[in-house]
């Protein structure tokens, strides 16, 4: 399938939901916020959220700043 | 010095405050960025005392998506404040609170719209709104402001649990440039904490923050590109506690001419014979 990650478009295999996604890209899932289609994805929601080919997701986390 | 000396020492004049359901005696807030190491930064925060730091959020690097996380780095027991930079309008903060609230930092934001890239100066009318939106949907939210009396007090009103003036641009280092404009927010936002965040150079710039009646001071560049991060941080952390025992102790009224502190009578005379 093709997704939107961080600004770019990929070629993935066929993946259920979003936290099959995170696994595949080797993202932790904790402490990573999701946002599928300007939609935020809870956590919780992560292993039931289904992905859909030619999504845009980002994928986001904690970095230092003021 | 341990952690239970520094406790120990601790005058009970400096108290506590709270934002929302968040309390804290410390009174001072530092950022996370710009640290030379994590190890550093780490240090720092045990330096500042801080209970309360800021963070980012920002995309994950898809190239390097094992990369250690900051937030190993944060000792424990002190709380995160994710804020919104680099959000240019209402929706764009609006949905990086949301996705920090998602990721499991809790309901606590600092707010920050910039409305002019150059001074980062933020947007009040963007601000304001983003204030409302989220407040509506459950946040605390910390809102970095323009040090303006009128809008400070429209942020309380709006819900804001905090409202922080800028004490000059992010990063200038060019300290508290209205002291004045302090006290006037503090005095209309209704007993709604007050943080002076951004602009702080000095430790006597956070001394006059808070002197003027900020409930606390948010510190970042100051610390992290001082030559000696950590004792800048310790150096921070005196000063606000020094400046706020003095506020509480009550400050000698300001006169316009001179007031002899040794007594006038008894001069020795040392008038010589002609």
């Amino acid at each position: 399938m093709e997704l939107k990650v961080n600004g770019s478009w990929r070629e993935t295999p066929e993946l259920p939901t979003v936290g099959a996604l995170l696994t595949h890209l080797g993202v932790t899932h904790q402490a990573v916020g999701v946002l599928q289609n300007g939609q935020v994805v809870a956590r919780e929601a992560f292993d039931r959220e289904p992905l859909h080919d030619r999504d845009e997701l980002e994928i986001v986390r904690f970095v230092g700043g003021g | 010095m341990t952690e239970q000396e520094t406790a120990g020492m601790r005058p009970k004049e400096l108290g506590s405050w709270s934002v929302g359901e968040y309390q804290f005696r410390s009174r001072l807030i530092v950022g996370t960025g710009k640290y030379a190491t994590w190890e550093e930064m780490r240090e720092a925060i045990h330096a500042s005392g801080t209970e309360l730091v800021t963070v980012a959020v920002r995309r994950v690097n898809i190239d390097k998506p094992d990369e250690p996380s900051l937030l190993e780095y944060v000792p424990k027991g002190v709380t995160l404040l994710p804020n919104t930079a680099g959000a240019h309008t209402a929706e764009e903060a609006v949905v990086t609170a949301r996705l920090a609230r998602a990721a499991g930092l809790g309901s606590l934001v600092k707010l920050e719209v910039i409305g002019d890239a150059d001074l980062l100066w933020p947007d009040p009318v963007a601000t304001y709104d983003a204030t409302r939106l989220l407040v509506d949907d459950g946040f605390t939210v910390m809102v970095y402001t323009t040090p303006d009396p009128v809008l400070a007090r429209r942020l309380a009103e709006a819900g804001a649990a905090a409202v922080m003036p800028l004490g000059s641009p992010i990063g200038s280092g060019q300290g508290v440039l209205d002291v004045s404009a302090v006290a006037l927010i503090k005095a209309r936002v209704g007993g709604v904490p007050v943080v002076v965040d951004a602009g702080i150079g000095s430790p006597a710039d956070a001394a006059l923050a808070i002197e003027a009646g900020a409930d606390a001071v948010l510190i970042n560049t100051a610390i992290a590109q001082a030559r000696h991060p950590v004792q800048m941080a310790q150096a921070m952390r005196l000063a606000v506690e020094a400046a706020f025992l003095g506020r509480a102790a009550g400050r000698m009224p300001r006169r316009d001419r001179a007031a002899a502190s040794s007594p006038e009578a008894g001069i020795v005379s040392a008038a010589t014979k002609p």
